[in-house]
């Protein structure tokens, strides 16, 4: 048969459209990665089953599903999906893959995304925790424990945070926590660069 | 002397200080100098490569630039920070747009990135340049009977960085033996601990824990060894969490292969900042030092 599919028809009539498919969009969020394109893929389940949180049963959707489900361009479960926050980026899907997709490096991606459009997930403590740790470090060059607690203690239940206020009892008597944040030297030079890369409001 | 850019990282400043002491004690041992990176900052961990990759690229940038002012290679004890800082300086080497970019930024700081600092994890310093024929050569007080399992993590193997065996590795078995202590056979010693994911989802990273602490107690491994800060927190800091969630009655020494190599070579448990775990160290040194010489006159 010689003649073009109906869809195609129809684009062809219709208004130009100049939007990105879903696919496309994830395929572009992987401009830094060596590895190679997620169409590549051929489904065999090597990601999902050397991924030890998949593995162990705590992802809604598996590795290789969610690759499916991008292609499929089922988008809305995609974002719906826990998979990618519950990604720990061991990179050992990364390095098993016999297609060499970078796997870990799409779900760091599926992050960003859902960051970017504020369409993560509720309930999840990894937007919280990243967006945190970003403002921290934007604010004095480097890491404080404590201020990271304010942002997953309060989904915690009573049990668990008595834990963890025990744990954190016992390593301050260990010396092991900070009491102090600390902050680098030259934070108006380190402030000024940060602004070349993102537009910050002048007002903390 | 050879001398190194030192970036400790946020982790050795407090939570993984006993790291950043044994680090210092073993390298001056064996004739490295670190020298500290003057005003470094945050590597971004892994958080901040969720928000925003070019501006996690900028902070890795801004280290890289201050080793390569000090014309040195750098080097860093925690892997996530090597990993950082290793594929940044690969993603600016190659795209010179990114670089372009990101050097504009770094100006406002004085600083020029070129890509001319290698970038090492404190692992490899001892692997590759110290060597381990020398380390066993200053080995006074081998831990002989010693029952070590190697925990390599991921980060120091993966991603690939260029075409090691990241399957079969060999080199922390080999660097705990030159330490005159056994390396066990640990079969999840390449599997992850969880990393971030204690804050981020509790539940799944203390299953994998629990796994972890489970294969070394069947390994019958006296200490779990790591070169990783979170990766010791992770596996020493919860157990009693993981014992309380499993019901299981883990007591698991965690420690830093630098102070597994500090005490070998005579330095003293206190000076590599011994002393501050949740899960005492010395105990199973000490049971293991003193039932050596009865096996050893079988």
């Amino acid at each position: 048969m010689n003649a073009a599919p109906p869809e195609t028809t129809t684009t062809n009539t219709a208004a130009p459209d100049n939007s990105v498919s879903f696919v496309e969009e994830i395929s572009h969020l992987l401009y830094a990665s060596k590895g190679n394109p997620i169409n590549t893929c051929i489904q065999c389940g090597t990601c999902s089953a050397t991924c030890p949180v998949a593995s162990g049963g705590f992802m809604d959707n598996s590795p290789r599903r969610i690759i499916a489900l991008i292609r499929a361009g089922f988008k809305e479960q995609v974002l719906k999906a826990n998979t990618y926050w519950y990604c720990a980026s061991c990179y050992q899907c990364t390095v098993r893959c016999p297609r060499g997709i970078d796997i870990a490096e799409l779900m760091y991606g599926l992050k960003r995304y859902t960051v970017w459009k504020a369409a993560a997930q509720e309930g999840l403590i990894g937007p919280t925790f990243s967006e945190t740790f970003v403002k921290m470090i934007l604010r004095t060059g480097r890491s404080y424990e404590p201020v990271l607690a304010t942002t997953y203690l309060f989904t915690y239940g009573l049990p668990e945070m008595i834990q963890e206020a025990q744990t954190a009892t016992v390593l301050m008597l260990k010396g092991r926590l900070p009491l102090l944040p600390a902050r680098i030297k030259r934070l108006d030079n380190f402030k000024r660069m940060i602004r070349h890369i993102i537009p910050l409001g002048d007002k903390e | 002397m050879k001398t190194y850019a030192y970036f400790p990282g946020c982790s050795l400043e407090k939570m993984a200080h006993s790291y950043h002491l044994s680090a210092l004690e073993t390298t001056r041992a064996l004739g490295v100098e670190l020298k500290e990176i003057e005003d470094w900052n945050c590597c971004g961990a892994t958080a901040y490569f969720h928000v925003d990759e070019l501006l996690a690229f900028t902070l890795c940038a801004r280290n890289l630039a201050m080793a390569e002012k000090e014309k040195l290679n750098l080097v860093a004890p925690c892997s996530g920070c090597y990993k950082n800082m290793f594929f940044t300086r690969d993603h600016l080497t190659h795209d010179a747009d990114l670089a372009e970019h990101i050097n504009e930024a770094l100006a406002e700081d004085n600083l020029q990135f070129s890509g001319s600092a290698s970038v090492h994890h404190l692992i490899e310093v001892f692997v590759n340049d110290v060597g381990l024929k020398e380390v066993k050569a200053k080995v006074t007080n081998p831990l002989k009977g010693l029952r070590v399992a190697p925990y390599y993590g991921c980060q120091i193997m993966r991603p690939r960085k260029a075409k090691e065996d990241v399957e079969q590795p060999r080199f922390f078995e080999d660097l705990i033996a030159a330490c005159g202590a056994v390396p066990v056979d640990y079969p999840l010693r390449l599997t992850c601990c969880g990393g971030a994911l204690i804050i981020t989802n509790r539940e799944a990273a203390l299953s994998l824990v629990r796994n972890l602490l489970e294969c070394a107690v069947r390994a019958k491994a006296a200490v779990i060894v790591t070169a990783c800060p979170l990766c010791q927190v992770n596996l020493e800091c919860y157990q009693k969490q993981v014992n309380k969630e499993f019901g299981t009655d883990f007591n698991m020494p965690v420690m830093y292969f630098t102070q597994l190599m500090g005490l070998a070579l005579g330095i003293s448990p206190k000076r590599l900042g011994i002393g501050s775990e949740l899960v005492a160290v010395m105990p199973a040194i000490k049971e293991a030092q003193q039932a050596e010489p009865a096996l050893a006159g079988k």
